[in-house]
This record gives structure tokens, sequence and C-alpha cells, in this order.
């Protein structure tokens, strides 16, 4: 056993209204800099839909993620070692930008420096990497958001995979739900894998993935390594850049910007202790649904003895121990089985989990005839089809989302029960496994998800392994090479094409 | 002081100081900088095809002139191969990887002016070393019509002597190469030109060529502030997974960022 500590978070989809604050408030502290304009470390897809960049979750097109090879052995999609450096040249799984979307901003200026003219002045938009006008924007971040666009185009959707689909376009039996995305900071990521560089790496102490920024030499692996899509190409710098789960924050206690800004409360973070060591064998299982469960097996009782010596004897801090045994992520996942990982089927062990959402009872016309289980309704009756949930979350395996949306149910049963009627009806919870008090427990976290039950983050202890003296004088964060902002004027070394622009003193 | 002394006696001093402190400096001093600056992202077209052919071109040429310049005339003599028969094969393998390069490079170079997106991003320097490559590619092909009118071999051992005597420090080595055609000239000035802007382009991702990837062991990389190992644990023996696992890169002691 080989303990480790891993931030990780749920959302809690069946809270997310699809308000696009947790994308708006990442890119204005992490993206908003030429050459990423495009990407979004944090996005919210309308699901079904194919997503941003378009069909990323299909992987038979982009070679995203890992897979088993016949003799058993684990290795990237897009290939083994030399495979991948026999496409250093040119890499057949990149997506080109337009995958994403052109970046275009708009000719605000014209709308009050316009002269007089017959027709009111419009700021049409121009392309933020040529500069040129664009006639007409074929793309953007959110291109099919709230089922924008034809049925026959959204239907794409990988996870409609083994559904008749087709009643799905009728106006009657049509559903939605929210997605947003980030980078899954995995225990086994595929653009660490694929990075030739050496230049992405795991932190042993909290999980996070990052980019050595100056050691990335921009092979573009990881980009189609990810198979989430979530490592952007920065064509400016010419380096890749990814979701950081805001680290400077988390290491300070603090929770991700995404997470501090959600207005639906619908997320999580907190610490899961793991077991460094059936790492390989989890993500390697021989059937794609049994990946679930590997992966909930990698994961270690914080509670148990046994762990807790171990995680001391690998260095883990006490207040770290402390934390996932409060953490919420522990007990959506592990004790009460309500979190999922996105797509485990991509075998790299994610570490933002799912909690799937409920959703209205199919059909109007069936309101009278629905199938009940009881006092509650049956899930597979629910608007959003269980399998079309199952084939995001469990590779297709429909028990264990089916278990999640009877428990979620039956929480709002037994509080109605208890608060309405001023019942405890310990039958509802006993019906989907659970007791009163674990329903409870269950209401206060995702519920009423106050700030502190949300966020269980434990400081990183810089101070043992860094002397504070060698960093007086420093920068604090930096995007690159020490104090300067990465993108000099005048550089002697391969000169500078875009300037950062950075707010000068006003005279 | 004549042209040729200083082209051929001088130059690829400057050339080589400036490849090897400026590479220096530029790793040490601003290793952002240091990257391969690919377009692929911006557009796919003409690069897929000719980035391959380029490259896999490009590389063959300089490897052929590394081998064919360097290679001490005594072994060529030791095996037995006639002069004239290392000049023919230099010139149907290096004929035929130019051919390569310069169709792969000319479309490339094709896709970096017209294209819009590519030029509003290319810098004057990945124009210009592309240009530069471009150029010397034509002339050193053109080079080929006029080797081909003899084929004995000597010619080609007189700029052997000469690569290997600037290495020898032989300040006089420029004599040998004195009175070749002025195209052959023009190409020596050329390459030599090309080792000097190397450290200021992107053409430094040469040195950096991922080649280690292919032996780092597993395919995790970890990195960890602890300033001491962990104890190993008699209980878990450290299996090839568990060491896949572990830091990879020297991540004692390298913070993240």
């Amino acid at each position: 056993m080989r303990v480790r500590a891993q931030v990780g978070m749920v959302l809690n989809l069946d809270k997310c209204i699809g308000c696009h604050t947790c994308s708006v408030t990442c890119k204005n502290v992490w993206t908003s800099r030429d050459g990423v304009e495009y990407a979004w470390f944090n996005n919210v897809e309308t699901k079904p839909g194919t997503g941003y960049p378009t069909d990323w979750e299909n992987q038979g097109r982009w070679n995203g993620g890992w897979e088993r090879t016949r003799s058993g052995k684990l290795q990237p999609k897009q290939g083994s070692k030399w495979r991948i450096l026999a496409n250093i040249f040119a890499n057949p799984d990149l997506p080109e930008i337009d995958d994403y979307y052109e970046p275009f901003d708009f000719d605000y200026d014209h709308l009050k420096s316009a002269p007089e003219m017959k027709a009111f002045p419009t700021a049409r938009p121009r392309s933020k990497i040529t500069g040129e006008r664009i006639e007409k924007i074929e793309k953007g971040p959110n291109w099919d958001e709230i089922l924008g666009g034809e049925f026959a185009k959204r239907s794409q959707d990988y996870n409609f995979e083994g559904i008749q689909k087709e009643i799905y376009g009728e106006y009657e039996n049509t559903f939605m739900m929210y997605l947003p995305r980030l980078c899954e900071h995995c225990l086994n990521p595929a653009c660490a894998a694929s990075c030739p560089s050496g230049a992405i790496y795991k932190r042993e102490e909290d999980g996070i993935v990052l980019i050595d920024q100056e050691k990335c030499r921009g092979w573009r692996m990881c980009v189609s390594g990810c198979p989430y899509k979530k490592v952007y190409y920065n064509w400016s710098t010419g380096k890749s850049e990814k979701c950081t789960l805001c680290y400077p924050r988390i290491e300070s206690g603090n929770p991700t910007v995404c997470s501090e800004t959600c207005v639906g409360r619908i997320r999580y973070l907190g610490v899961m202790l793991y077991d460094a060591d059936k790492i390989e064998a989890a993500a390697n299982a021989e059937k794609t649904t049994d990946l679930y469960d590997a992966q909930l097996d990698v994961f270690l009782d914080p509670n148990d003895a046994a762990v807790i010596e171990a995680a001391r004897a690998d260095g883990i801090p006490e207040e770290w121990t402390k934390a996932a045994q409060e953490s919420p992520i522990w007990k959506m996942a592990m004790e009460w089985k309500v979190a999922f990982p996105l797509h485990p089927e991509y075998r790299t062990l994610p570490m933002v989990w799912y909690i799937p959402p409920l959703s209205p009872i199919q059909n109007a016309a069936q309101a009278g005839a629905i199938g009940m289980d009881g006092a509650m309704p049956d899930v597979r009756s629910l608007r959003i089809p269980v399998k079309y949930l199952a084939n995001m979350l469990t590779a297709g395996d429909e028990e264990p989302v089916v278990q999640a949306l009877e428990r979620m149910l039956a929480m709002r049963s037994y509080m109605r029960s208890k608060t309405v009627e001023g019942v405890i009806d310990e039958g509802i919870a006993a019906r989907v496994g659970l007791n009163g008090r674990m329903i409870e427990d269950m209401y206060k976290i995702m519920a009423i998800a106050d700030y502190e039950d949300r966020f269980v983050i434990p400081t990183t202890h810089r101070e043992e392994v860094e002397d504070a003296y060698n960093l007086r004088g420093g920068c604090g964060f930096t995007d690159s090479n020490g104090c300067s902002g990465g993108i000099s004027k005048g550089n002697l070394f391969g000169g500078n094409k875009r300037p950062l622009k950075m707010p000068t003193e006003a005279v | 002081m004549s042209i040729d002394f200083f082209i051929f006696g001088i130059m690829p001093y400057v050339a080589l100081t400036v490849l090897v402190v400026g590479s220096i400096a530029r790793y040490e001093r601003d290793p952002f900088t240091w990257k391969s600056s690919s377009s692929q992202l911006l557009r796919r077209k003409q690069l897929m095809l000719g980035s391959v052919l380029f490259h896999v071109g490009i590389i063959v040429v300089f490897f052929g002139h590394l081998v064919g310049l360097f290679t001490p005339i005594w072994v060529l003599d030791a095996i037995g191969v006639s002069y004239g028969f290392k000049q023919l094969m230099a010139i149907v393998v290096g004929g035929i990887a130019g051919v390569v390069a310069l169709i792969g490079a000319s479309m490339l170079l094709h896709r970096r002016l017209t294209d819009p997106r590519i030029r509003q991003t290319s810098s004057f320097a990945d124009i210009g070393i592309l240009g530069l490559i471009w150029l010397q590619l034509l002339v050193g092909l053109g080079t080929i019509f006029l080797s081909m009118s003899h084929l004995d071999g000597g010619e080609m051992v007189r700029f052997m002597t000469w690569a290997q005597s600037v290495m020898g420090l032989q300040l006089n080595a420029w004599l040998e190469v004195a009175n070749v055609h002025a195209l052959f000239k023009f190409h020596i000035f050329l390459g030599l030109l090309i080792v000097i802007l190397f450290p200021f382009t992107r053409l430094v991702h040469m040195l950096s060529a991922p080649v280690r990837f292919l032996w780092r062991p597993g395919y995790q990389v970890v990195r960890s502030r602890r300033q001491t190992t962990l104890p190993s644990r008699p209980d878990t023996a450290p299996t090839a997974k568990a060491q896949a696992a572990r830091p990879a890169t020297g991540g004692i002691a390298k913070p993240a960022e």
C-alpha cells in the first residue's frame, strides 16, 4: 500500500442551472490572454449535445484516453511510446482550432465612432487570430446550448449509444441536462503519459496535474492524449495549458474559483486517500463496466486504523487524514454511492465526479399510469433515460445509476414526510439501503450544502519542504520564467509576436 | 584578407561559438521560449504532409552531411569505400532526401506565407528561418549538378579535409576549398549562417528531440516536494507497477512552479 492524497471534486448535476458563472469566473482568472481565448478550462455543456470541442466524447475519432490491448497491456489509445514519437511531425489526432471555435471579438468601437447614417451601427465580429472580419460565426464555446440546433446534429451525442434515440427528438419526449466540465485531475492521466518531454506531472501531495511551462516543448501530444480534451495548446506561446485546480487557492485552503463562485452550490471539494500501487491494475480492468468498481477499490477508508497508520508512514499530514475523514467526496462517492466518474471507460481514473440529475416524470400523458415503486416513482420512467446517464457515468452499467437516483428520490421523500407530515419514515430509507441518520446527513450536505460542508480543504504544508528565507523577494505566482510576464518585449530569443498587454500607469 | 578566409577560416568558429553559447544562454535564461512552435492547431492543411516530408527529408540530409563530412578519410580507406562510390551515394541518397525535404519545405513555406492565420501569428524569425532553409535546400540540390561533372570524389574529399581540419583547429584549412565553385561556397555560407541563427529561432527544438520518452520508466510522472525518500515497506515489495507510479523525473525537491 502506498497512500497518497488527492483533492477531488464532485458536481451535483441535480442542482446545476447552467448559468456558466463557473466558466466565466474561470476564464477571467486563467484564460483571458492571447493564445487561449478559445480555451475554457471550465465549460458547461448542454446534454444531449456534441459539446466542446465538437464530438469530444467520440474516442473512435480522437483516440484520447487509454486502451487495453489484445495482449492485456494498458497503453494510450493514440499509440504506444514509439507510435506517439512517430507522429511528432504531424499529429493526426490533434483537433484543429475550428473543432473548438475560431475566437472572435466584436468591433465595439464602431458603435460609438460610426458617423451619422441611416441604419443603426452594429458591432461586427472579427477573428482574434488574424484580426480579419468574420462574416458569419460558425461556432462558439457553447454552440448547442439549451438544445440549440436540430436534433439530427445534437443526437450525434456519444451517450446515445445503445438507445433508440429517435423518440427523444419528439417535442414531448425531449430532455436535457447540464454538464460542467473541467480537468479531471486523473489518477492515471493520459496527458502526462503522452507527453514526450515529461512536462506534465501529478503532484504527489494533492494529486493536482500540472504542466511545467518551462519544460513543455509544444509537441502537442497531451492535447490528443486527453480524452476530455481539457489540455489546450496556446497558439501564441506554443505551450500547452490546462486547469490547475486553482492550486494557489487550494494550497491555502480555499476552494477553486469555479467552486467558490458556483451560485447553485453544486460543487464539492475534499480529500480522498488512495493507494498508488493499485492504479495500474484498476485502470487495466478487463471489462469497461468494471472500471467504476475498480476505481472505488483504489480509494482507502480514512477511518481504517491500518490506513491511518500507513498514511502517517507515507508522510501524509495528520490534518489531511482528518480532512479525508470529513471529506464530502468520500461520503458521496463511497458511503452513499451517488457520485460517479465521468466516462470511466477512458481508463484515466478521473477525480472529478458527478451526481446524476433527477428529471421530471417522463410523459404528462402517462402521469396517471406511471410506474410507482412503493411511494416513489420508478426512476426508469424519468425523462432522462437511465441508459443515457449510465453511458456517461458508468460505461453503460445502469444499476449503480438507478441506485443513486433512487437514493436521491428517497432523500426527497423522506425529508418531505419529515417536514411536511412530521413523520419519520425509516421504511423509505431502508428501501434504498440507507437509514434515517444517513439520509439526514445527505440532506445536510447535498441539499443545504453549507460552505464548510462543501469545501473541506486542508492547507498545504509548504513550510515543511521549503525554506521561506529562499523565497524572499520572489514573484509569487507567475506564468513562467521567473519574474518575467512570460512574454517580454524585445526578446533576443524568437522575438515577440504579441506582447502581453498589461495595464500601464495613467498620467 | 580574402572573403574565402573569412567564410571558411573564421566563420565556422564564430558559428560554433554562437551555437553553443547562445543555446546554453537561451536554455538557461529563457527556458519558456524553448519550444517547437507548432502551428498545427491553427491549420492542419498542408502541414500534415508538408511537415512529415520536410522533417524526414531534412533529418536524412542533416545526418548525411554530418557523417559524410566528418568521417575521417583513413576510415574510408580502411573499409575500402572508394571516394567515387561515396560521392555517388551522397548524390543519390542526399538527392532523394533533399527533394523530399524541398517539397515539404515548399508546402510549409507556401502555407506560412499565404494562410492568414499562420502569417499573422508568425514572427520575423519564423518566416526568415524557413525561407533560409528552403533556399539552402535549393542551393544544395543545385550543387548536385556540379558534382555530376566530376564523379571521382576528389572535390568531396577536399570538403571533408576542410571540415575535419577546421575541427582540428588548423587555421589554413580554408585553403582547401578556396577555389571550388561559387555555388558550393554559397551553400557553405548559408549553412554556417543557419548555425549562427540556430539559438535565436525555433530551430532549438532539435536539441530537445524527446527520445528519452522511449525509456522513461512507466507512463506516469509524479513530482514531489519531499526532501527524504519514503521508507520501503516490507509488505509491499516494490514491483514494476509501483515504480511506474513513483516519481519518474528527478522529482525530489523540484518545486511545482
